[in-house]
C-alpha cells in the first residue's frame, strides 16, 4: 500500500541538503539553463517576425527584403533546434546523472545500517527510498527546472516585447495574469490531493485483486464470491468518483486557460482593435501573444507544485542517508582495519574461531524485553554449538550477537580473546558464513551464487564443494549446468536444491565460524538425506552455531541451548538435558514424534 | 495464409471483449465525441470574428460570408456599425469563448466518465470472472502473471480509452475543420500549409516505432537495478555474513551505470527528434508566413484572412505531432488487451443441468474414486468408505500421499471425471449438487489458512454476515482464539496483517477455526488445521468441537494421534490407496503403520531416549 504522504515544509525547498549532489553538475546546469533561456528567445520572436512580415510585405506590398527574411526565420529555428538540442539531451542526461548517484550513495550506506533499522523499516519502504524518491528529485531537477525556465523566460520575454510595443495595451491585457495564476494554483493543490487518493485507491484495488487471486480456494469455499465482489466494487466506483473529480478539476484548468486567452483576445480587439486598420503587425503579434501567455503561466504553476511536493522527497531521502547504524566501528579500527568498502587486510590478524560471550545482556533496540541476562558461554574453536526451541521463541537473538549483526547491551563478546569491537565489521564477517532457513540466492548463474563468498575459489574447489553436499544431480539436471540462471531469487530451483546450493556457497567460503539455521520445510526423503549429509559435511572443522530443528543435528551438536519465550531455560550435552527431563526433554519427545511418524508415513 | 486468419480472428476477439466492456458507457462516449466535435468548430470561429473585425469591420472591404453569417452580422446592425462599435465583436469572441470553454469542459468530464466507467466494467467483470473461475485453473496459473494482466495490462488500456481512443477522435476533426475553413480561404495557401504535413506524421510515427525499443530497455534494466535492491534488502543477512559489501556496491553500481548509459543514448535521440521535430514545424510556419505574405501582396488574400491563417496554422501544428505517437501507443493497447482476453475465454465453472440444493446432513460416501491431475500420475487409486452422518472420520497419511485431494474432491474444487467412480452426500452424487450450495455446507479449514486484510472480527464473521459481535467473540473463544486477540490493544479491531502486528501461524490456524465454527455447517474438514498449535491447545479445541457439533460430520486429517484417536472411523492412506481403515481400538491391534505411529508417539519406544 502506498503511504500518505504528508507536507513537508523545509527552508529553500529543501534545495540546500541537495546541494553535494547538483554541485557535481554544476557547470552542466548552467549550460542547460543558459541554452534553455537563448532557445526560449526564438520562441519570443516569432511573432515580432510575423508582425514584420505582415508590416512589412503586405502593408507596403514588396518583397524586397524577402531573402533576408527567410534567412533570419530559418536561422532563428535552427537556433532553436541546436539550443533544444543541447538543453533536451542536459537535462536527461543530469536526471539520469542525478538518480545514479543518488541511487548509489543510499544504496551504499544501506550496507553499513545495522539490523535493527531492517526490522523497523520493511522492505517495500526502503526499497521506494532507493528507487522512487530518487527518480522524483533526479526529474525535479532537471526537466521542472528546465520547464520552469523555458515557460518562466517566455512570460518574461513576451511580456517585455508587448510592454516596449505598446505600453497600455500590454498593461491591460497583462492584467489578468495575476487572477489566472491564483486561479491556478488554488486548483493545483486540489488537484494534488485528489490525485492522492485516487493513488490509494488505486493500491487498494491492486491488492483487492491480489487477494481475489491468492485467496481463490478460500473464497470459493467459503462461498463469500458475492461478498467479496461487492466489496471490490465499492472500490472501483470510489476510484470512478474520484478520477472524474480529477477530470472536473483538468476541465477546470483547461477552461481557464482557454478562456482567459480568449479575454485577451476580446480586449485585444475591443481596446487595440483600432490599430489593426494602421499597424495590422503589431495586432497579430499581440493576437499571438494573448493566445501563447496562458500555456506557459500554467506549467509554471506546475513547476511550483512540483518544488512544494518534491520537498517530502527530499526529507525522506535524506533521512535515509543520516540514519546512523547502531552498530558502528571507532575511528581507530577503521584506521587500523578498514571499512566495510575498502578493508586494509594486511593488518587483518588471522582469525582462529573462538568465541566467548562473558556477562552479556541484550535487547533488541526495538523491543522492551530483555532477552538475554548476564549470560556467559566459552564456544572453543570447532565446538558445535545448538539452539532448539519453539518456532519464534527468539532462538537467533545468539547467532546476531556473535555475528555482531547487533551489540550487546552490556557485557562483552569475545572473538579470539578480544572484544569483537576492537576489530572490524568486515574482520569478522570475512571469517562467518551463513546458511538460513529460507535459502536466499542471488539472480545470476549458479556458479555467481557458489562464488558469493568467495570469488577467487578455482574450478577444482568449486566441484569439491558441490561434492561435499552432493549436489551434482542438481547441477547435473540443469540446462547450463553451473552457467544456469537461477531466476530472480533462485526461484528456477526448488527449496530443497536451494539449499544444497547454499550449503556449497557456504563450504565455499571457507569460514571459521558458521551460523546455520536449519530448514523446517518438508522436503522429499531423498532431499532429506542429501541436506542432513551436506549439514555433517558443511560444520566439520569450524565453530558452528546451529539452530536446530533435526534430531541428528542436535544430539551430534557439542553443547545444547534451549530457548523458550525468548530466554535459555536450559543449557548442556544431550545426555545432560534428557536426564533433566524438563523443557528439552518434552521438545526432544515431540521432535522425535513428528520426525519418527513422518518416516512411517512417507515409508 | 491460415497465420493471417488467426490474427483476424484474435482482432475480432479483441474488439468483441471491447465492445462488451463498453456496455453503459455508449451514450456517454457519444456526448463527449459531439462536445469534442463541438469545441473545435468554436475554435474555427474565433479567427474568423478576428478576420471580419480586421478585414469587414474595420478594414472597410465588402464581404461575402455564407447567408447566415450575414444575417446575425446584419441583426446587429451591419460592419459598418459593428466597426464603430468594435466592443460588440470583443463580446462575440467572449461568448464564443464562452461556449467553447462549456463543451470543452463537457467533453473533458464526459470522456472521463465514459472511460472511468469501462474501466469499472472492466474490472468489475474481470474480478467476478476470476473468482468464478474453476480451482483448477489457478493453480495451473502464475499468481504474478494473473496480478499483471489486472493492473499493469489494464491501465494500459484504461490509459487508451481514456486518452488515446478520443484524442485520435478530436485531432481527426480539428484537422478535417481547419482544412475545411483554410480551404475557404484560399486553396493554395492551405495546400501548402499541408504538403510537410505528411513529412511530420511519418516522421514521428517511424520515429516512436523504432524509439519504442529502446523505452523497452531502459524499462527493463530498471526493473534489474529494482530487482537487485530488492535482493540485497531481503538478503542482507547473507550480504553481510558473506563480507559481500563491497561486491554488492559494485555490481549495484556497475547496473545502474549501464542503465544510465542507456538513457543517455536515448535521450540523444529523443533530444534530436523534439529538436527536429521543432524546426521542422518552423519551416511549415515559414512557408505560411512567406507564400501568405505573397498572396496577399498580389491581392489573392485579405490581411485578415492571413491573420487568421495564421491561428489556424498554430492550432494544427502540435495535434499532428502529436498523431504519430498517439498511433504508436494505440498498438500497445491491442497487446494488453489480448492478454486480458485470455483471462475472459476461460470458462468458469458451471453445475450440471438440474444441479439442486438436497440436505447435506446424510451419509457421505466415496465409491471406487480414482483421480490424477492433469498431465499427472494418478494420486488416487479406487478410494472407497463410508462415513456415517454426524460421525467423525479421522485420515492420516504421509505428504503427497492424497489426503488432500480427497478433501478438494469432497469440496467440489476439482472436479471427479464421470469414469473415475463417484462420491455421494445422503445418497445424491455430489455432481448433482450445485456447488455453491455444497462449499456452504461444508466448513474447511485448511492447513495454512488464508486470512483476509481486514480486522479480526470482520474475518471470522465473513462467511455469516448476520452474526453479532457475541456470536464472533464465541467461536473465537471454542477456537482458543480470544484470550490471544484481548491481548491485542486493538482486540477484534487489530487488522490483519497490519504493521507490527503479526498473526503467528497457530493464531491463524484458530481463526480460521473460529470461521468456520460460525458457520455452523454439517460437514466440517480440518486439513492439518490444528498442526501449529500446541497439544493443550489442540486437545481443547477437539473437545469445545464434539459438545458443540455432535449432529455434524466432521473429517480430521492429522499425523497426531491424540487427534485421531476418539474419531468414530480412522482411514490411514497409504500412496493414494486405504491401507487401513477402523477405530483406534481396532487399529491398535492390527499390525501396522497405524499402530508403528502409536508406538511411537505414546513413548512405547525406547529408541528415542
Amino acid at each position: 500500500m502506498e503511504e500518505k504522504q504528508p507536507t513537508v515544509h523545509l527552508r529553500f525547498f529543501g534545495i540546500d541538503r541537495m546541494l553535494p549532489f547538483l554541485s557535481r553538475y554544476k557547470k552542466e546546469l548552467l549550460l542547460m539553463v543558459l541554452l534553455a533561456l537563448a532557445g526560449t528567445v526564438t520562441d519570443v520572436c516569432v511573432p515580432v517576425l510575423q508582425r514584420y512580415a505582415l508590416n512589412h510585405f503586405i502593408a507596403l506590398k514588396t518583397l524586397d527584403t524577402l531573402p533576408v527574411f527567410i534567412l533570419l526565420y530559418l536561422g532563428s529555428f535552427v537556433f532553436a533546434g541546436v539550443m533544444n538540442y543541447i538543453s533536451c539531451t542536459l537535462a536527461t542526461e543530469i536526471e539520469v546523472w542525478l538518480d545514479r548517484d543518488m541511487r548509489n550513495k543510499a544504496f551504499e550506506h544501506l550496507q553499513t545500517l545495522s539490523f535493527s533499522y531492517f526490522n523497523q523499516n520493511s522492505v517495500g519502504y526502503i526499497h521506494a527510498r532507493v528507487m522512487s524518491d530518487t527518480a522524483k528529485l533526479g526529474t525535479l531537477f532537471s526537466w521542472s527546472l528546465i520547464e520552469g525556465v523555458w515557460h518562466g523566460a517566455y512570460l518574461v520575454g513576451a511580456v517585455a516585447v508587448m510592454l516596449v510595443i505598446n505600453l497600455k495595451l500590454a498593461l491591460l491585457m497583462l492584467l489578468i495574469l495575476p487572477v489566472v495564476a491564483l486561479l491556478f494554483s488554488f486548483f493545483q493543490k486540489r488537484m494534488i490531493k485528489v490525485n492522492r487518493q485516487v493513488r490509494e485507491i488505486n493500491s487498494r484495488i491492486t491488492g483487492n485483486f491480489n487477494e481475489g487471486i491468492t485467496g481463490a480456494r478460500t473464497i470459493k469455499s467459503l462461498v463469500i464470491e458475492e461478498k467479496i465482489e461487492e466489496d471490490f466494487r465499492k472500490d472501483t466506483a470510489a476510484i470512478r468518483k474520484k478520477s472524474v473529480g480529477s477530470a472536473r478539476l483538468r476541465g477546470l484548468f483547461a477552461a481557464t486557460t482557454a478562456f482567459a486567452s480568449s479575454l485577451a483576445l476580446a480586449i485585444l480587439l475591443w481596446r487595440g482593435g483600432v490599430i489593426a486598420e494602421s499597424d495590422i503587425g503589431t495586432f497579430s503579434l499581440f493576437m499571438s501573444y494573448a493566445q501563447g501567455l496562458m500555456e506557459p503561466l500554467r506549467w509554471l504553476v506546475d513547476v511550483i507544485s512540483d518544488l512544494i511536493t518534491g520537498q517530502v522527497n527530499i526529507e525522506r531521502y535524506t533521512r535515509l542517508l543520516s540514519t546512523q547504524s547502531d552498530v558502528r566501528d571507532t575511528e581507530e579500527v577503521i584506521s587500523r582495519y578498514g571499512d566495510s568498502f575498502s578493508p586494509i587486510r594486511e593488518n587483518w590478524e588471522p582469525v582462529r574461531g573462538d568465541i566467548e560471550l562473558q556477562d552479556v545482556s541484550f535487547r533488541y533496540p526495538d523491543g522492551e524485553e530483555t532477552v538475554l541476562e548476564h549470560f556467559s558461554l566459552k564456544i572453543p574453536f570447532g565446538t558445535n554449538l545448538a539452539i532448539v526451541g519453539q518456532t519464534g521463541a527468539g532462538k537467533s537473538s545468539l547467532a546476531n550477537l556473535i555475528c555482531r549483526f547487533y551489540e550487546p547491551t552490556s557485557g562483552r563478546v569475545l572473538i579470539d580473546g578480544r572484544d569483537a569491537r576492537e576489530r572490524s565489521q568486515l574482520w569478522l564477517h570475512s571469517a562467518i558464513g551463513c546458511v538460513l532457513q529460507t535459502p536466499h540466492l542471488f539472480s545470476g548463474t549458479v556458479r555467481d551464487n557458489l562464488l558469493y563468498g568467495n570469488p577467487n575459489a578455482t574450478e577444482a574447489q568449486i566441484q569439491q564443494a558441490i561434492r561435499m553436499v552432493s549436489a551434482e544431480g542438481v547441477i547435473a539436471r540443469l540446462e547450463k549446468g553451473l552457467d544456469t540462471d537461477v531466476g530472480e531469487g533462485g526461484d528456477l530451483l526448488s527449496t530443497g536444491e536451494k539449499q544444497l546450493i547454499s550449503f556449497a556457497r557456504a563450504i565455499l567460503a571457507d569460514p571459521k565460524i558458521l551460523i546455520l539455521d536449519e530448514a523446517t520445510a518438508s522436503v522429499d526423503t531423498i532431499t532429506e538425506q542429501k541436506i542432513q549429509s551436506a549439514i555433517e559435511a558443511v560444520i566439520q572443522n569450524r565453530t558452528s552455531v546451529v539452530i536446530a530443528h533435526r534430531l541428528s543435528t542436535i544430539r551430534n551438536a557439542d553443547w545444547i541451548l534451549v530457548v523458550e519465550n525468548g530466554k535459555i531455560c536450559e543449557q548442556g550435552t544431550h545426555t545432560e538435558l534428557m536426564a533433566k527431563r524438563g523443557v528439552y526433554y518434552r521438545y526432544y519427545i515431540r521432535q522425535y514424534e513428528d520426525e519418527a511418524t513422518g518416516a512411517v508415513l512417507n515409508g | 495464409m491460415k497465420e493471417k486468419q488467426q490474427k483476424k480472428q484474435i482482432h475480432k476477439r479483441n474488439r468483441a471483449l471491447l465492445f462488451r466492456f463498453l456496455k453503459g458507457s455508449k451514450a456517454l462516449y457519444l456526448v463527449s465525441i459531439l462536445s469534442a466535435g463541438f469545441t473545435a468548430l468554436a475554435d474555427m470561429a474565433e479567427p474568423q470574428v478576428i478576420r471580419m473585425a480586421i478585414d469587414n469591420a474595420l478594414g472597410g472591404i465588402e464581404a461575402h460570408y455564407a447567408k447566415p453569417v450575414m444575417a446575425v452580422v446584419d441583426a446587429l446592425g451591419g460592419f459598418a456599425y459593428l466597426g464603430r462599435h468594435i466592443w460588440i465583436m470583443a463580446a462575440a469572441i467572449l461568448i464564443i469563448a464562452l461556449l467553447r470553454v462549456f463543451s470543452q469542459y463537457t467533453f473533458r468530464v464526459s470522456n472521463t466518465m465514459a472511460s472511468e466507467t469501462l474501466v469499472k466494467t472492466m474490472r468489475d467483470q474481470l474480478f467476478s470472472h476470476i473468482e468464478r473461475l474453476p480451482y483448477a485453473w489457478h493453480m495451473k496459473n502464475h499468481t504474478g502473471d494473473i496480478i499483471q494482466r489486472c493492473t499493469s495490462d489494464v491501465d494500459t488500456l484504461r490509459n487508451f480509452v481514456s486518452e488515446q481512443l478520443t484524442s485520435v477522435f478530436r485531432i481527426v476533426v480539428l484537422v478535417v475543420l481547419t482544412l475545411s475553413f483554410m480551404l475557404a480561404m484560399n486553396l493554395r495557401l492551405t495546400l501548402i500549409s499541408f504538403l510537410p504535413m505528411p513529412v511530420i506524421i511519418g516522421y514521428s510515427l517511424v520515429f516512436h516505432r523504432k524509439v519504442g525499443e529502446g523505452f523497452l530497455a531502459c524499462d527493463e534494466n530498471e526493473g534489474k537495478l529494482s530487482d537487485m535492491v530488492q535482493e540485497n534488502l531481503t538478503g542482507m543477512r547473507v550480504v553481510r555474513a558473506f563480507a559481500a559489501e563491497r561486491r554488492e556496491k559494485d555490481r549495484f553500481e556497475a547496473q545502474n551505470a549501464y542503465y544510465t548509459g542507456l538513457w543517455v543514448k536515448l535521450a540523444k535521440v529523443l533530444s534530436l527528434y523534439w529538436s527536429s521535430q521543432d524546426v521542422l514545424s518552423g519551416v511549415q510556419g515559414l512557408l505560411v508566413v512567406v507564400f501568405g505574405a505573397s498572396f496577399c501582396i498580389r491581392g489573392e488574400m485579405t490581411s485578415g484572412e492571413y491573420v487568421a491563417f495564421l491561428a489556424y496554422n498554430t492550432m494544427l501544428i502540435w495535434p499532428v505531432r502529436m498523431l504519430g505517437r498517439m498511433i504508436t501507443e494505440m498498438s500497445k493497447a491491442g497487446v494488453s488487451i489480448g492478454r486480458i482476453a485470455e483471462i475472459m475465454e476461460a470458462p468458469e465453472e458451471t453445475d450440471s443441468p438440474g444441479a439442486f440444493e438436497p440436505p447435506l446432513d446424510g451419509d457421505i460416501c466415496f465409491e471406487h474414486v480414482s483421480f490424477a491431475y492433469e498431465n499427472g500420475p494418478e494420486i488416487l487409486h479406487d478410494v472407497s468408505f463410508t462415513m456415517k452422518a454426524g460421525s467423525t472420520l479421522g485420515i492420516i497419511a504421509g505428504t503427497g500421499m492424497g489426503k488432500s485431494t480427497l478433501m478438494l474432491l469432497l469440496d467440489r474444487m476439482m472436479d471427479l471425471p464421470e469414469e473415475n467412480g463417484r462420491i455421494t452426500i445422503g445418497g445424491v452424487d455430489i455432481r448433482q449438487i450445485k456447488s455453491a450450495w455444497l462449499r456452504k455446507n461444508i466448513g474447511f479449514v485448511m492447513q495454512e489458512p488464508f486470512l483476509f486484510s481486514r480486522t479480526i472480527a470482520e474475518n471470522i464473521a465473513i462467511a455469516s454476515p448476520s452474526a453479532g459481535q457475541d456470536e464472533v467473540r464465541s467461536a473465537s473463544r471454542a477456537a482458543c482464539l480470544d484470550e490471544a486477540v484481548s491481548a491485542f490493544s486493538k482486540g477484534y479491531d487489530t487488522f490483519v496483517g497490519e504493521r507490527g502486528v503479526t498473526l503467528s501461524g497457530g493464531q491463524k490456524q484458530r481463526a480460521a477455526i473460529a470461521r468456520t465454527l460460525l458457520s455452523h455447517t454439517p460437514i466440517m474438514i480440518f486439513d492439518d488445521s490444528l498442526s501449529a498449535v500446541d497439544t493443550e491447545t489442540d486437545a481443547k479445541i477437539r473437545a469445545e468441537l464434539e459438545s458443540r457439533f455432535g449432529t455434524a460430520s466432521i473429517i480430521l486429517i492429522s499425523h497426531r494421534i491424540t487427534t485421531l484417536s476418539r474419531a468414530d472411523q480412522i482411514l490411514v492412506l497409504d500412496n493414494g490407496r486405504i491401507s487401513q481403515q477402523g477405530t483406534h481400538e481396532e487399529l491398535i491391534h492390527q499390525k501396522g503403520v497405524y499402530r508403528d505411529i502409536y508406538e511411537i508417539q505414546s513413548g512405547l519406544r525406547e529408541e528415542a531416549v
